[in-house]
């Protein structure tokens, strides 16, 4: 499918976005000045728009602990995201819930996750109510391949299968599940192929090619708003940095982290673009420039945040009535 | 003797294990690390690097690096316990509990006395609990109790370096299920550490301080606050009696009740939170055993009862205090504390 302009903006102006949030967000951690995990999503870009861009508000995505690029993809507000993860008042969560958790659920943005398998029967769920509801709407699962591992995620592909549902799972095969290879820690040779042996359509894409998402995330969606029930995508992509801030990442080559620069698919998608003519370089300076202002902004408006009131700790618990 | 981290007696104590008995195994995710990446072996020695150094001295089939896959690892870990083997299997955070409940729960626990005391399961179970590092709801929770509540759990909480080791070594050459909970604040503490193997008996408490107005119970990383109370406390004349029983299961119930019948006043301190807590186990143990001896309602110091906030000044507000231990301590004294 050939993109429009606007389009083709829109998914830069969405990758270039997360890349500043994450860029900045590291900063800012090394300075002391964001508390707790932090798991930046910087390398994986592609993967997070090429498939959201297909979404509306209306449709459900669920993430993992590396949430901050399936939010933002998502259009969650990088501020209230910012303030979220500086555990400020106005954060998504209130500052309860802090980078790994964060949620939006007016956005279709189920929540980022902090347990591994957490998210692909959550999403299974918010599929069921899709389709029960008789709406023409897709839930994602965004699983890493450490997660496509987990029990959790075979028995809610399974059960995606079994009830057709409006299910999407996209696995996001990154190399490593923390300091583990996945030429380990995965027994079959593709994820995709696993994913085939439940009973769905799966497909492998090329994760620092924004395109080739797309167009899979495109089909898939396709297929499950149109009963054609559950698909996999499993996308392969570089992780730029450590599993956390502050990962040292011994095992990883020093080859293997050069080449991970080389990788990077904002830089493929401005070379594509731009070569074929379909942009023009000030277009995407320009967006470049909105973003970086936007997170500055966001910096600026989490760092004067003031903290949660402690009256806060014991509210939430329960729907009051 | 030698000071030793908290880590390093616990790793020590895995490595005397290894050394002594190669049916020990240790089994977990990264906890070699690099399994399958392109660089360094051992790279990860666990998230923490408690098990660091193991892979290299004992190898790869006996240090398992694994899938993201607890259920896996746990009813892995159990089956080969029950079959000649004594594995120490690592739960990274004890919050991925919810994904392995039924192998821990329903089948390691379970096996001795479902099959008629037949069944042997030298398990051992380490796993990290605790607030304190802005890890949110997900990774901060503090479940001993829940493990507590099941029969056939032992159930262990070093407060202490020296306690780690002593305990995890009994832990592994015992032949019950025992879960061995590291609290992550506690991982850079010092304490003198022997060179040599040792091990320490379940169920028998520590008297940390003695003293004869108060008894305050605390368990893991509460114990070192508590102290910190009882030495503050003692500039004003308040002897406080400190004890860390050590194992919630089995529990000393001799320490705590012979304790309370000298001093009269009873201030239980955990980290869980308060309902079918460890505190309120420890305040009807005592209500129901050493009543006549009270001079005081019981106090308990625990968490409220919500998740594990993110920002770091709730999160600062949910842990019990030593501000809130020692106006416990003093509200059982009689004295006038206050409001909260
Ligand atoms: C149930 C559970 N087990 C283990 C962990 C610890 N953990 C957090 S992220 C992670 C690795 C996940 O790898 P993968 O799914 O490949 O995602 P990636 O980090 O590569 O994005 C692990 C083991 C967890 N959070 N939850």
């Amino acid at each position: 499918m050939q993109l429009d302009r606007p389009t083709l903006i829109e998914a830069y102006r969405r990758m270039r976005l997360i890349r500043d949030f994450e860029d900045n967000v590291q900063a800012q951690f090394e300075q002391g000045r964001i508390p707790g995990f932090v798991h930046l999503y910087a390398g994986q870009e592609a993967s997070a728009v090429g498939v959201c861009l297909h979404l509306s508000d209306e449709d459900y995505i669920g993430s993992t602990h590396r949430g901050h690029g399936h939010c933002i993809a998502k259009g969650c507000d990088v501020t209230g995201m910012m303030k979220e993860i500086f555990g400020r008042e106005g954060g998504l969560c209130r500052g309860k819930g802090g980078s790994m958790h964060i949620a939006d659920l007016d956005k279709g943005m189920l929540g980022a996750n902090a347990i591994v398998g957490g998210n692909p029967p959550l999403v299974v769920g918010a599929a069921l109510t899709v389709k029960t509801k008789g709406l023409p709407h897709v839930a994602v699962s965004f699983t890493g391949d450490g997660g496509s591992n987990q029990g959790t995620t075979f028995e809610a592909m399974n059960l995606a299968v079994v009830l057709n549902l409006p299910a999407i799972f996209v696995f996001e095969n990154n190399g490593y599940g923390e300091g583990t290879g996945v030429s380990y820690a995965v027994g079959a040779d593709s994820i995709a192929d696993r994913a085939a042996g439940f009973g769905m359509p799966a497909k492998a894409v090329d994760g620092r090619d924004f395109f080739a998402v797309f167009e899979a995330a495109r089909e898939a969606i396709e297929r499950a708003r149109t009963g054609g029930g559950p698909s996999a995508i499993e996308v392969t992509c570089m992780r730029q940095h450590g599993h956390f801030i502050g990962d040292a990442q011994a095992y990883r080559s020093r080859e293997e982290l050069e080449r991970v620069r080389a990788d990077d698919p904002l830089r493929l998608f401005r070379e594509r673009v731009t070569g074929e003519g379909r942009l023009d370089a000030p277009d995407l300076d320009a967006v470049d420039a909105e973003c970086a202002k936007a997170i500055a902004d966001a910096i600026e408006a989490a760092e004067s945040a003031p903290v949660p009131s402690e009256d806060e700790l014991t509210t939430d618990v329960y729907v009051s009535y | 003797m030698p000071r030793k981290t908290y880590r390093q007696a616990i790793n020590e104590a895995l490595d005397c294990e290894m050394a002594r008995d190669d049916t020990v195994i240790v089994i977990g995710e990264d906890i070699a690390g690099g399994a399958g990446g392109s660089g360094e072996d051992d790279a990860y020695g666990g998230v923490l690097g408690v098990t660091k150094g193991l892979v290299g001295k004992y190898g790869r089939a006996r240090v398992i690096d694994t899938p993201i896959t607890e259920s896996a690892i746990m009813g892995a870990a159990a089956g080969a316990a029950s079959t000649g083997l004594r594995p120490v299997a690592e739960l990274m955070f004890v919050d991925f509990l919810g994904v392995c409940f039924d192998q821990i729960f329903n089948q390691a626990a379970k096996f001795r006395y479902m099959f008629g005391g037949k069944a042997r399961t030298p398990l051992v179970i380490r796993s990290m609990i605790g607030a304190g590092m802005s890890a949110a709801a997900q990774h901060s929770q503090a479940l001993h109790p829940i493990f507590t509540h099941i029969p056939g759990l032992k159930v262990v909480m070093p407060s202490n370096a020296y306690d780690a080791k002593g305990l995890l070594i009994q832990a592994i050459r015992d032949d019950d299920p025992v879960i061995f909970l590291e609290h992550k604040a506690l991982y850079d503490t010092q304490a003198e550490v022997p060179d040599e193997a040792y091990a320490i008996p379940f169920g028998e408490a520590e008297f940390v301080t003695e003293g004869d107005d108060v008894t305050i119970v605390a368990f893991s990383a509460m114990v070192a606050r508590a102290k910190a109370v009882a030495e503050e406390l003692e500039r004003d004349g308040i002897e406080v009696e400190l004890i860390d029983p050590r194992t919630t299961s089995p529990l000393d119930e001799e320490a705590i009740l012979e304790s309370v019948e000298r001093t009269g006043r009873l201030v239980v301190v955990d980290e869980g939170s308060p309902r079918c807590g460890m505190a309120a186990d420890i305040a009807a143990l005592v209500a129901s055993k050493g009543f006549a001896h009270l001079k005081a309602p019981v106090a308990m110091v625990t968490p409220p009862h919500t998740p594990v906030p993110f920002a770091p000044n709730l999160e600062a507000a949910y842990l019990p205090s030593n501000e809130r231990i020692a106006a416990a301590v003093r509200s059982v004294l009689g004295e006038t504390v206050p409001a909260e």
